[in-house]
């Protein structure tokens, strides 16, 4: 049981490094800031995630109780990476007005990061 | 009850994340976990102005069985899009994604989960709440994106939340 064990934490841990490595790669090589954005929300939150498992699967089977700590940081990181990449994005368009002007427009509106929020929009539900 | 569970939900996560975090079912834990369930959601009370309410419990586990089979197709499409195709030749592309959710914890959600799946990044909201601006990495037909987003992220949690 414990080569079974062995051979899956290997595994995992071979295929995270290889996402952590390509999403290194990815935020390294990529031409401009929002393609950047693509490596490090999903490569790395998968390599993270493969890491993770990897512990949760070596810490259950060598202590004999299930470890939970792990899926707890697999699910933050899941939470929070869409939310630093979405004001990284933010961020991004602020600051040039160039790329604000390449937007799609959207119906009766404007993009949130460059226009005021209409009167009515902190309405209580 | 109401005065002292504002938000059963969040009171139920939070004492399981302090388990979680705990490691352990000892009886000691779980009064501490039930304590934090109380306390934190009545003391941040008024940040949760609104009560979120989940129409289909089940549709939950669907739907999270779903984002995660994408996530990992999400991730070896990216990787292999940057081994092998990257630079220029990427058709990198905005597109505005019309939103006929209305539930901010909804569209938080679904923008997060536009995030975490194939190609897309959410960049912004509109100001009115009613649209979102999606940056794909590679995108052929940017339409067809918006078309999958709708029907497959949107639609759900329509069902969940709405």
């Amino acid at each position: 049981m414990a080569h079974l064990s062995d051979i899956v934490v290997a595994g995992l841990i071979l295929v995270g490094s290889f996402f952590l490595l390509v999403g290194s790669l990815g935020l390294a090589t990529l031409p401009d800031l929002m393609r950047r954005l693509h490596a490090p929300t999903k490569a790395t939150t998968l390599g993270i995630g493969a890491l993770l498992i990897a512990s949760t699967v070596h810490f259950t089977v060598a202590t004999g109780t299930p470890s939970l700590h792990e899926v707890l940081i697999t699910l933050f990181l899941f939470i929070t990476a869409p939310v630093s990449a979405h004001m990284l994005a933010k961020a991004h368009i602020l600051r040039h007005p160039d790329l604000q002007a390449r937007l799609p427009v959207p119906d009766n509106s404007g993009w949130a990061t460059v226009t005021p929020p209409p009167e009515d929009a902190c309405e209580p539900r | 009850m109401r005065h002292l569970l504002p938000h059963p939900l969040l009171s139920v996560v939070v004492a399981f994340v302090w388990i979680g975090l705990a490691n352990s079912l000892s009886a000691g834990n779980l009064l501490l976990g039930a304590g934090l369930g109380v306390l934190i959601p009545l003391y941040t009370r008024r940040y949760w102005p609104g009560r979120v309410t989940i129409k289909r419990p089940l549709r939950v586990l669907e739907y999270f069985a779903i984002v995660a089979w994408d996530i990992l197709v999400s991730n070896v499409q990216v990787a292999g899009l940057i081994l092998f195709r990257s630079g220029p030749k990427l058709r990198s592309v905005f597109v505005s994604v019309p939103l006929e959710l209305r539930t901010p914890e909804a569209i938080a959600v679904l923008t997060g989960t536009i995030t975490l799946t194939p190609g897309t990044v959410s960049a912004d909201l509109s100001a009115d709440g009613r649209a979102v601006l999606v940056h794909c990495l590679d995108a052929a037909d940017p339409d067809a994106v918006v078309r999958t987003i709708k029907s497959r992220y949107e639609r759900r949690l329509k069902d969940i939340f709405e």
